[in-house]
């Protein structure tokens, strides 16, 4: 109990006292994790629209493989962007292990599956005559799809809410293929698994604190505007 | 008359199956042609070609003074309403004005276009409303309105009122009446429902297990169908295959199971036809009664089998080697105390009998 008191505590003290490195983990978290949202809707919005409005032959195993990789577990995830980045694996020229940009890999491998899944039921769970409506009012293909999207914008932001929790969140690919490096690669879930395994509770709770505001502040300002008008 | 849209040897396949095969189909300018069929005739499917929406297997569809539109090209001459009014979620007016935006015009010109049609259509009170508030009736009228605010040459219905109200489905059918005729607008109307095509329709075509059966004038469709399909569609209960075998003061003579009647007609005798006859063009009489003279030629010695009431009119099922069915008042069948295996008169003139040739001589 004086463990979590402590912990709150010491958490105000970090926030208000604006701790650099606390600052500089908590920012890495929010670029590292909002860039591999973004990438993974740039990616899955597109591919999850396909998906959902063009039939082709192999139409059901690329939607089973998306829906496979929504359930992807994080370490596995990292596992594989290991072996690709490792010094000796084929894209260890690279020189990308140990940095944001590898957690970004893993993070958008994590995201996508999810943006592009979400975005797929979303669309699919529109009356499909709409299209037929929309291509009869004199839409173009692509007026067509954004409309659809409009439609479709309550399911589409909560798999945006969806995606960033979900690399917001994760610690297993962010520790492998990040490293957990102090002021280099060190985002707020490696850092609380770190501060736990010290055995300084006070930290942890204070970072995990500024985890969840965070994981807060974001789905406040994607649910007013999911909601707004609703 | 002059020719707007065109369609050449379609046919539709799915999964293998032809679902639709016309040959030729012709939509004049400023005229309503109906597509009339029963459910599953492949009328949507006609349409959805029609409109450009739907590629066919093969065969063509172009419009007869432009014949090299791109897909959009196409679909911008054409407008479309729906059995489902199909609204987004957003207001009245900006669901109207879509269509007009995907033409990327200009705002003032959209809002002048949108007003002027909302009036029309009787929707300007509820222009701010949202579309997921309306009624039925009121989510349909927005939707004829985003299809007429297009001001294409060519509209397409496909059943906009089958899922409404009667009293709703009739003052829409009666604003669209005097919409359509004073606008002189082209369109092509699918529906089911026969009075529905009466009231709209200059021509019809009768759509049949994915066949064009007929085209005609609107009345011409229901007082001459061309074959024992169309007609059975048209509502004429009574079809008995019969042969022509004498000509008597200008009548024909056909002889049907141990029957003799009297029709007016231009068909070779010793041609097998089919006898066509509406159940309202039946009298009943009882079989002891004294008949007046009158120009009815035909009498028919019955027994009745069943009586189906149908609220102020009653179905009488009559049996004479044949079957026949008689559309009788209730208010008659109470007089008379018609009642099933009393013997009855079915008497009706030799004008009611429209033949149908089977093209066999005897």
């Amino acid at each position: 109990m004086q463990n979590l008191l402590d912990g709150i505590l010491k958490a105000f003290e970090l926030l208000f006292k604006g701790d650099p490195e606390v600052v500089r983990i908590t920012l890495l978290s929010l670029e590292v994790s909002g860039l591999a949202t973004l990438i993974s809707l740039i990616f899955g919005l597109p591919i999850g629209t396909f998906l959902a409005l063009v039939k082709f032959p192999t139409r059901r195993f690329w939607i089973s493989l998306i829906n496979t990789g929504m359930a992807l577990p994080p370490v596995v995830v990292g596992l594989v962007v290991c072996i690709f980045l490792w010094r000796n694996g084929p894209l260890g020229f690279m020189h990308l292990i140990y940095t944001p940009t590898a957690i970004v890999i893993a993070q958008v491998l994590i995201a996508f599956p999810m943006a592009a899944g979400l975005t797929l039921s979303s669309l699919q769970q529109l009356d499909p005559k709409l299209r037929i409506q929309l291509l009869g009012l004199g839409a173009s293909k692509i007026q067509m799809v954004i409309i659809l999207w409009k439609e479709a914008k309550l399911p589409l932001i909560a798999a945006l809410i969806a995606a960033f929790g979900s690399v917001i969140s994760e610690v297993g690919a962010s520790m492998m293929v990040g490293g957990n490096l102090l002021g280099s690669t060190r985002v707020l879930t490696t850092a609380i698994v770190l501060e736990t395994s010290k055995g300084l509770f006070a930290s942890a709770i204070a970072l995990s604190i500024i985890l969840l505001l965070i994981a807060f502040l974001v789905n406040l300002v994607l649910t007013s505007i999911q909601q707004r008008r609703h | 008359m002059t020719t707007l849209l065109e369609l050449h040897n379609i046919k539709v396949q799915a999964e293998k199956t032809t679902i639709l095969e016309v040959d030729e189909l012709t939509v004049n300018n400023s005229e309503v042609l109906v597509l009339l069929g029963p459910n599953g005739a492949g009328k949507s499917t006609l349409l959805q070609v029609a409109a450009g929406l739907k590629k066919p297997t093969s065969g063509k569809v172009y419009f007869s003074n432009q014949q090299n539109l791109s897909d959009l090209e196409f679909r911008r001459k054409v407008s479309t309403v729906f059995q489902s009014p199909l609204l987004l979620n957003d207001t009245v007016e900006n669901n109207i004005a879509s269509g007009l935006k995907f033409r990327g015009l200009h705002k003032k010109e959209i809002n002048q276009k949108v007003q002027y049609w909302m009036d029309q259509l009787h929707i300007l009170p509820i222009a701010k409303r949202q579309a997921k508030v309306l009624s039925g009736g009121e989510a349909q009228r927005v939707s004829l309105a985003r299809a007429f605010c297009l001001e294409t040459k060519l509209m397409l219905m496909d059943e906009p009122f089958s899922a409404l109200d009667n009293p709703t489905r009739q003052g829409l059918l009666d604003d669209l009446r005097t919409i359509l005729m004073r606008t002189n607008q082209t369109c092509i109307y699918v529906t089911h429902d026969l009075e529905e095509a009466l009231s709209v329709g200059d021509r019809v075509a009768v759509l049949l297990n994915g066949k064009i059966h007929q085209v005609s004038q609107t009345q011409e469709v229901f007082s001459h169908p061309s074959n024992p399909e169309v007609a059975a569609f048209m509502g004429v209960d009574n079809i008995i295959p019969g042969n022509v075998f004498g000509l008597d003061n200008n009548l024909l003579q056909i002889q049907a199971d141990h029957t003799i009647f009297e029709a007016v007609g231009d068909i070779a005798i010793g041609t097998q036809v089919y006898i066509c006859l509406r159940p309202e063009d039946i009298t009943l009489f009882n079989d002891d009664q004294i008949l007046k003279p009158s120009s009815a030629r035909n009498h028919v010695s019955c027994q009745i089998t069943q009586i189906i009431n149908q609220g102020p009119f009653m179905r009488v099922q009559l049996k004479s080697g044949f079957s026949l069915t008689a559309l009788v008042t209730s208010r008659s069948v109470k007089e008379m105390g018609l009642e099933v295996g009393k013997t009855v008169l079915a008497v009706f003139k030799a004008s009611a009998i429209h033949l149908i040739s089977s093209g066999k001589i005897q």
